[in-house]
């Protein structure tokens, strides 16, 4: 029976009128689709009544299989019949290091990732968009009816390029994608721990052949990553061939075809399930030469066999802690995620490890999809705002241009979007009535280094000394990562808007060196700053000075004043020439002490000129 | 003819009621649509209509218009926490079948 909730007088929402939004868990080896029905998230079957869906494409000469149906061409046809393409998401083919031994024809003039099947090359975007086409085909006849949008699952690690092609993938299948969200964030969201305050999650995710590990820490509805380990290739089909290893010895099989070799992994993965709910387990094994073997095995001889590989995952654990500067204490739960955390002895190795009781009650299979299913539930509108969360961020920082040509960042790299910041800026010059704005993205400290999206200028500063003016620039990103600037003078609340589109043009290839030239470059970047910066600096005093003894310096210094400041301007001007921070900033500091009584006279003169013949209640101090 | 709340019901109502500042109480209601024949609709009442029948149940007023009475009277209006989620559960004696949501129903 279906939770209502109470409506606005005439409001009611007709049944099955909900949007209908989808989560997709988007795995390595198994995929699945999950929608919120009633209230309550819920795994959608294939027709055949299979949750788990292989993630599988096999290329024939006029057809695709994707999921169960392409899985028995692996051992037929395994040049056509692609696995985990997932790995290759969002890479180069030099990435590939395993490239040999993988069954497929790669496309070796391109750099890109080019697999070439019986219906040309494919490319791993569009293998995976065959994938998640036929996961909306299921939701869709599940449903019966059309899907507004999605929210795909991607490992937390999964950087801006890996994200991108995925994004792009879901495009290529049709599915309006909502958000990608990180698979621990999703498992989280799936076990409510969203609905607390506060808190610090470890996700342990061990899938069939991967294992993440994450460390999420949660705050005000927000999950930050704080830090992610794993092994690329540890996971439940590694007990399995543990399993099938020691029927293999205790037997003497040597040389086994390949289909016998499969059906021992077959029978050994049985075995393993049977051992989650007893303490033995049994299987008859039958040969294709006819010779037929009975194994039994019991718990005790599988942990014994399969230690090391719990032990595995345990190393990652404690890196990934050390990462994010945490100890066991301060962890508030662990949800495990993955069918192969159901072996009781990969749960009661992290119980002791964690001292904690495991969250471990939802089928660990589905619970990433779950997760992603009620975040596109309430993305698609189907909750009130209160519920909505927040889990984008942004890739680069963005700042706008200011004086020597640096840039000053406003919205920091890996802040959550939506978000709005504001800055207060100045004017550089006497009298200045316009400013230009000059938007950037990028890491690195000076404009050259960094892209630029947009350039406006603001007019109609009213003119005032330099530095009197309060000119202040807002950008804001919106929850689809639409930046739009605005600057306004604050006296005058003149504004000028303008909306930019921060992640078009912009490659992935081109974000991530970006980002590698600013960890690279980033003292060299520091010693531009401080330079530039001294520069400005020096040069605006010169000015300053030269003003005020233009005007009033004969009437209020002497002559040997006079020639004192004038020599340490003229030492500081050339020092503006060479490129040493440390000697302009000395010789500032020097100008600086010798004027100080010469400001000190001008202040006075001014306010004089300022009070004489004002009546006194005109005059607010 | 009753409709009546659970004391948790109630409390919830009352709470909704007193959180939105407004309203005279809860109208209980069917609409003709849905996979299974009817649907079920709840909202709060700023206005009652002359045909409105009404009832009262741990002092909360519930208006019900006669047609939508007919197929849900007797109904029992809970309150359910079911996992993470929370709502409005409607115990209906009439309801012969559901649609497998249970968002709507035939009598």
């Amino acid at each position: 029976m279906a939770l209502l909730q109470i409506a606005e007088p005439g409001q009611s929402t007709l049944p099955h009128q909900h949007k209908l939004a989808v989560g997709i868990d988007l795995g390595t080896t198994n995929s699945l689709v999950a929608c919120v029905q009633s209230g309550l998230p819920t795994i959608l079957k294939d027709m055949d009544e299979n949750k788990l869906i292989p993630s599988i494409v096999y290329y024939g000469k006029n057809e695709i299989k994707v999921g169960q149906e392409a899985l028995h061409y692996l051992s037929t046809d395994a040049k056509n019949t692609i696995v985990s393409v997932k790995r290759f998401m969002g890479h180069a083919l030099s990435d590939i290091q395993y490239r040999e031994s993988l069954p497929y024809d790669f496309n070796g003039a391109s750099t890109d990732i080019q697999i070439k099947t019986s219906q040309g090359y494919k490319h791993p975007i569009e293998i995976s968009s065959d994938i998640l086409k036929k996961l909306k085909d299921t939701a869709e006849v599940s449903l019966c009816g059309e899907i507004i949008g999605a929210v795909i699952t991607v490992p937390a690690y999964f950087d801006d390029a890996q994200r991108q092609a995925t994004k792009d993938a879901a495009k290529l299948a049709g599915l309006n994608v909502l958000r990608l969200i990180n698979e621990p964030t999703a498992a989280a969201v799936a076990y409510g721990l969203d609905q607390k305050k506060e808190g610090t999650f470890v996700i342990y995710d061990l899938g069939g052949g991967t294992f993440d590990v994450s460390i999420l820490k949660l705050h005000k509805g927000i999950f930050e990553v704080l830090a992610t380990n794993g092994h690329p290739h540890l996971g439940g089909d590694d007990f399995d061939q543990a399993i099938a290893e020691m029927i293999r010895q205790d037997n003497q099989l040597d040389q086994l075809s390949h289909e016998d070799k499969r059906s021992l992994i077959t029978h050994a993965k049985t075995l393993k399930e049977k051992l989650t709910k007893s303490s033995s387990a049994k299987t008859i094994i039958n040969f294709s030469n006819g010779k037929e073997i009975i194994f039994s095995l019991d718990q005790d001889t599988f942990l014994k066999a399969t230690h090391d590989l719990v032990h595995k995952t345990i190393q990652p654990i404690r890196r990934a802690l050390s990462d994010a500067k945490l100890s066991i204490d301060t962890i508030d739960g662990v949800v495990m995620v993955g069918g192969a955390t159901r072996m009781p002895h990969i749960q009661s190795e992290i119980k002791t490890f964690f001292k904690k009781d495991l969250l471990n009650d939802l089928n660990p299979d589905e619970v990433v999809a779950l997760g992603a299913a009620r975040q596109a539930y309430t993305l698609a509108g189907n909750k009130s705002d209160q519920d909505l969360l927040l889990l984008d961020v942004t890739p680069l920082s963005l700042g706008i241009e200011t004086m020597g040509g640096l840039v000053e960042k406003i919205i920091h790299r890996n802040s959550t979007i939506p978000i709005a910041k504001t800055q207060e800026f100045t004017t550089f010059k006497d009298g200045q009535t316009a400013m230009s704005i000059h938007v950037l993205q990028g890491e690195r400290e000076r404009v050259s280094d960094c892209r630029s999206l947009a350039n406006f200028t603001l007019t109609g500063i009213p003119p005032m000394v330099a530095g009197a003016a309060k000119i202040r620039v807002t950008f804001q990103i919106d929850a689809d990562g639409l930046l739009s600037v605005s600057a306004s003078e604050l006296s005058t609340n003149k504004e000028t808007t303008m909306t930019i589109k921060p992640s078009y043009g912009l490659s992935e290839e081109q974000i991530t060196s970006m980002l590698k030239k600013s960890f690279e470059k980033a003292s060299e970047d520091k010693e531009i700053r401080a330079l530039v910066e001294a520069k400005i600096e020096g040069e605006q005093i010169i000015t300053a000075v030269q003003n005020a003894l233009d005007k009033n310096g004969s009437q209020l210094l002497s002559k040997d004043e006079i020639k004192k400041i004038e020599s340490a301007m003229l030492l500081l001007s050339s020092s503006l020439q060479l490129d040493d921070p440390d000697l302009i900033n000395s010789h500032i500091k020097n100008l600086n002490t010798l004027t100080e009584l010469f400001a000190a006279m001008l202040m006075d003169e001014s306010v004089d000129k300022a009070l004489k013949g004002q009546s006194i209640d005109k005059v607010n101090l | 003819m009753t409709i009546s709340l659970t004391p948790k019901a109630a409390e919830r109502v009352e709470k909704y009621l007193k959180h939105r500042g407004k309203g005279l109480g809860l109208r209980l209601g069917i609409k003709t649509t849905g996979c299974s024949g009817m649907a079920y609709t709840l909202e709060f009442v700023d206005n009652t209509l002359p045909e409105d029948q009404i009832f009262e149940s741990h002092g909360i007023k519930i208006m019900v218009d006669p047609k939508s009475l007919i197929y849900i009277d007797g109904t029992e209006l809970d309150f359910a926490k079911e996992g993470v989620n929370e709502g409005f559960k409607f115990n209906n004696p009439n309801v012969k079948a559901e649609c497998g949501c249970g968002e709507s129903f035939t009598v």
